[in-house]
This record gives C-alpha cells, structure tokens and sequence, in this order.
C-alpha cells in the first residue's frame, strides 16, 4: 500500500468511514471450482435498482474503494449497467472475476469506464490443472485470452493464484505465465470453509511441507532470512492495534444485501434492504463488537511469539467458533515460515497430551473392575 | 487574453474524505490529495465555467486574495492538475459528453 493511501486509511479508520467495500453482485457462477466456499443457486440477488441505490448510499457514506466481486460478475445482464452507476459516483472499482466472458468488446468497454485493475482467477499454466480445479474444459484458454485482451486496451491486471493441493507445483508456471503476459501475479494458500460452515474444502488446503517450500522461495518473497526470521517480541503498543481492516475500515456486501465485516468473515450485521448502509456500518451491535477487539483481546494470541507478525484472520478464527481466537491455518502459515509452533499450536499439544493421560486414568481402573467383580 | 476551461477527468476515483480530496489517477494508480483551493478548481471544473470565473466567484470570495494574482496561480494549479491528467483543460469549453462523471457529484460524500 503507498504511503499516502495508508494515510488515507488510517484517517478513515478514526472517521469511521468504509474506505473498502466488497460488493459480490450474484454467487452465480460459470465455474465450479473445487474449492469454492459459495453455494451457487440464487436466492433473490438484488435487483438493478436496489444495487444502484446502494451504490449511491455507498458513495455518501464515503466508501471509496469498491470491488465487484461474485460468483461471475459477468453472469449479470445489468453488469456494465452498475458498472457504468459505479464509475459515475467516482469510485475506485476493482473487478474480480474468472473473465471466461471477456472478449475484446467488453475489454474496450471496461477501459472506457475507467476500472482501476481485474483479478483473474488463473490456478495453473496447464490446462488439465486449471480446467480440473474449475471443472470446466477450456477455461484456461478463455481466461488467458482474457487477460490479452484487457492487456491489448492498457488494462492492469493482477493473476490470483489460490494454492491447493491440485495444483502445488504448478505456481512457478503460473508466474512465468504472468510475466509472459505482462500482468501482476499474487499467491495465496488460504483455503475458506464454506460460508454455510462446511469444512471439507479445508481437506484441500497444502500441507507444511509445501508451506515451507513456498516461504522459502525468494521469487516470492524476497530476502527469506527475513521473511522467515523469528519476530521480535511484541510491545504494548503492538497488542493494542486492531487484528485487521474487517470492520474498521472494510466490509463486504452480499449479492442478498447482507453486510459482513468482510467476504470471510460470515457475522451478519445487517441487511441493506431493510436498513442505510451507513447505519448498519456505525450502529450494528455485531460490526461494534468486531471493532472494538484489539491483539490484546485475543484469547490466546496475546501470548504467542507470532502476535506481532502473524496473518491471524479474525474471519477464519469466526469460522472456527470464536472470532478473538486463533485461526489454525494461519498458526501454520506461521509455523511453517519460522520452524517456531503457535501458542494454538502448544495448547493444542498440550490439551491432546492431557486427554491422553485422562484416558490412561480411566482404562487403568483394575481396582474398581476387581471390587465389582 | 484566452480563457481556460476545465473538465474532471471521467477516468480519475475520486472522493471527499472529511473535506479533503482524494483523487486516483486512471493512468497509474497514483494517489493525490487536493488542497483546499485544488478542491475548489476540481469541483467547479464543469467544462463550462471559465476559469477566471470560477477564481472571480469561488476563490476571491473565499480568501483574501487579489484577482490577477489569485488567476494566475490557478492557472499554474489547473495546469500541473491537467499534467497528472486529474484534469482536462481547454481554451474551447469541454463538452459534457467527454465526461462519463460529467453530471456526478465530483466524488462528494458526507
């Protein structure tokens, strides 16, 4: 983030101001990735008319970055409708989406509207990889053409890699494709339970093995001694910050009109067709109470070596049963970058260590079996 | 002595963050934040207004400042704006058609 956008935010953050919205238009959807955490059927997505009016309210409430987000975007018959109502009130939009239906056409016209960037979905340079995890034949290449011809019109560009076992060896290629194309590229391992909480897309999350493998690479992230480093303590300062933008700074509609703190973090806090978007933002209990945890808070973070460093996301502690808990895949994340396990990781240990003597206890009875016997 | 016309660029973000204005540039990214008489330039810039009009009106009228000095200085301000393309300006008057945001609230919120 440059220096004066951080300023910005900070600056929103003491206004109370929603500087970034996630706004997903349908959770329909042209794919069927496998790791998808959305249920695809409608179930009465906003209509046009509804979204330009949040649109609108959005704009006054002060939100500046907006991200139209899904399912496909393009699935929408209204997309450049919004699109254009969007661009109107001088948002900043970023669009994500698997861009299968992006011809040259609709490259010019996202041009013409002044988007800021597309994120495109891409899992692998291998088609049998990408089209596996999408389950849709074909699809690397519409999506590679994508990317050329938003390229062709002066478009950025930004490949998102999610990184799963189906496709662990694949990242350097889907690097070496996006320098091809000209176009950024990011990686992340982080694999989302479904939003009704289901959590069998977890079972396709890397192992630590691969984590490891991954942190380690410089073409990622640069000097490894010091993205691996073991971090330094924290001071009182650091466990009074907030865990991250969810509910300070951001939050994330959906296509029903509920808002949440953020895409992965499923707490309702309300539902903009029954209330201002403004005022769910400020008044609602729930976005309150999301805001007001601060590190120190955290039931069990405070005293882990990671506090300071760690990706914690507070969606994912949420999903796991306790939005100021840990969030395991990110104690992981931080094992695996700096060889030292989680306070998580050892109370785990610790808890399965004392289960296990209780057992021991408890099968170890003779004397209460011999006097009944 | 030719008039200057300005016009927002519909390819900029833009919005009013507790009255101080932040612009996106559409070329690059690039962040700007306006002062408050960049502000004033940026929301009088409907194309139509005439520069020494909008200084007469909004600018000399809000601080003390003498007009021939006060045009200059905008001038220099609408030019450096335009150089980062957060404006366009003209010494015809830019239709609103070349201004998808023509008609917009030039980024204001609340």
């Amino acid at each position: 983030m440059s220096g004066l956008l951080q300023e910005m935010t900070e600056k929103a953050q003491r206004l109370n101001i929603p500087f970034n919205v996630q706004l997903d238009l349908t959770y329909r959807c042209n794919e069927r990735c496998v790791h998808c955490y959305l249920d695809h059927d409608d179930h009465g997505e906003m209509t046009t008319v509804e979204i330009k009016h949040l649109l609108d309210e959005m704009a006054e409430a002060g939100v500046f970055i907006l991200t139209l987000s899904g399912g496909e975007i393009f699935l929408r018959k209204d997309f450049f409708e919004l699109l254009e109502h969007a661009r109107h009130l001088m948002f900043c939009v970023k669009l994500k989406t698997n861009a299968v239906l992006i011809r040259e056409s609709q490259a010019a016209r996202i041009r013409d509207l002044g988007v800021e960037s597309v994120q495109i979905s891409i899992y692998s340079h291998r088609p049998e990889v990408h089209d596996g995890i999408t389950l849709i034949p074909g699809s690397l290449k519409r999506s590679v053409d994508a990317i050329r011809f938003l390229k062709s019109q002066g478009l950025k560009v930004i490949i998102a890699n999610v990184l799963m076992t189906q496709n662990r060896q694949d990242y350097p290629g889907v690097r070496a494709l996006a320098a091809e194309l000209g176009v950024e590229c990011t990686l992340d391992p982080t694999i989302t339970p479904m939003m009704d909480g289901n959590r069998s897309t977890l079972d396709l999350a890397v192992d630590q093995n691969t984590l490891r493998q991954v942190f380690r690479d410089t073409a990622l992230v640069g000097d490894v001694d010091e993205f691996c480093a073991i971090p330094a303590p924290s001071g009182e300062s650091e466990l009074e910050s907030t865990p991250c933008s969810a509910g300070h700074t951001a939050c994330y509609v959906s296509p029903y009109g509920e808002v949440f703190p953020c895409v992965q973090f499923p707490l309702p806090t309300g539902n903009v067709r029954q209330q201002r978007f403004v005022d769910i933002w400020r008044d609602s209990d729930r976005m309150k109470e999301v805001r007001s945890i601060r590190l120190k808070d955290l039931t069990t973070c405070p005293s882990c070596t990671h506090v300071g460093s760690c990706t914690r996301c507070p969606g994912l502690a949420f999903m796991e049963g306790n939005m100021r808990g840990p969030s395991s895949q990110d104690c992981g994340k931080s094992f695996a970058r700096t060889g030292i396990p989680s306070a998580n990781m050892l109370a785990k240990k610790s808890a399965a260590a004392n289960l296990g003597h209780n057992l021991v206890q408890i099968r170890t009875a003779p004397n209460l079996a011999s006097a009944t016997a | 002595m030719s008039r200057l016309y300005m016009a927002r660029n519909p390819k900029v973000a833009a919005r009013s963050l507790d009255g101080e204005m932040m612009i996106m540039s559409g070329r690059d990214s690039t962040l700007f934040t306006l002062n408050k008489t960049a502000t004033i330039l940026w929301q009088s810039a409907d194309g139509t207004t005439p520069l020494d009009e909008i200084v007469k009106r909004r600018i000399c009228s809000e601080f003390e400042v003498e007009p021939t000095e006060a045009l200059h200085d905008a001038e220099n301000l609408a030019r450096e704006l335009a150089s980062h393309e957060i404006l366009q300006i003209s010494e015809e008057p830019i239709p609103p058609r070349n201004t998808v945001a023509g008609e917009s609230r030039a980024g204001e919120s609340q």
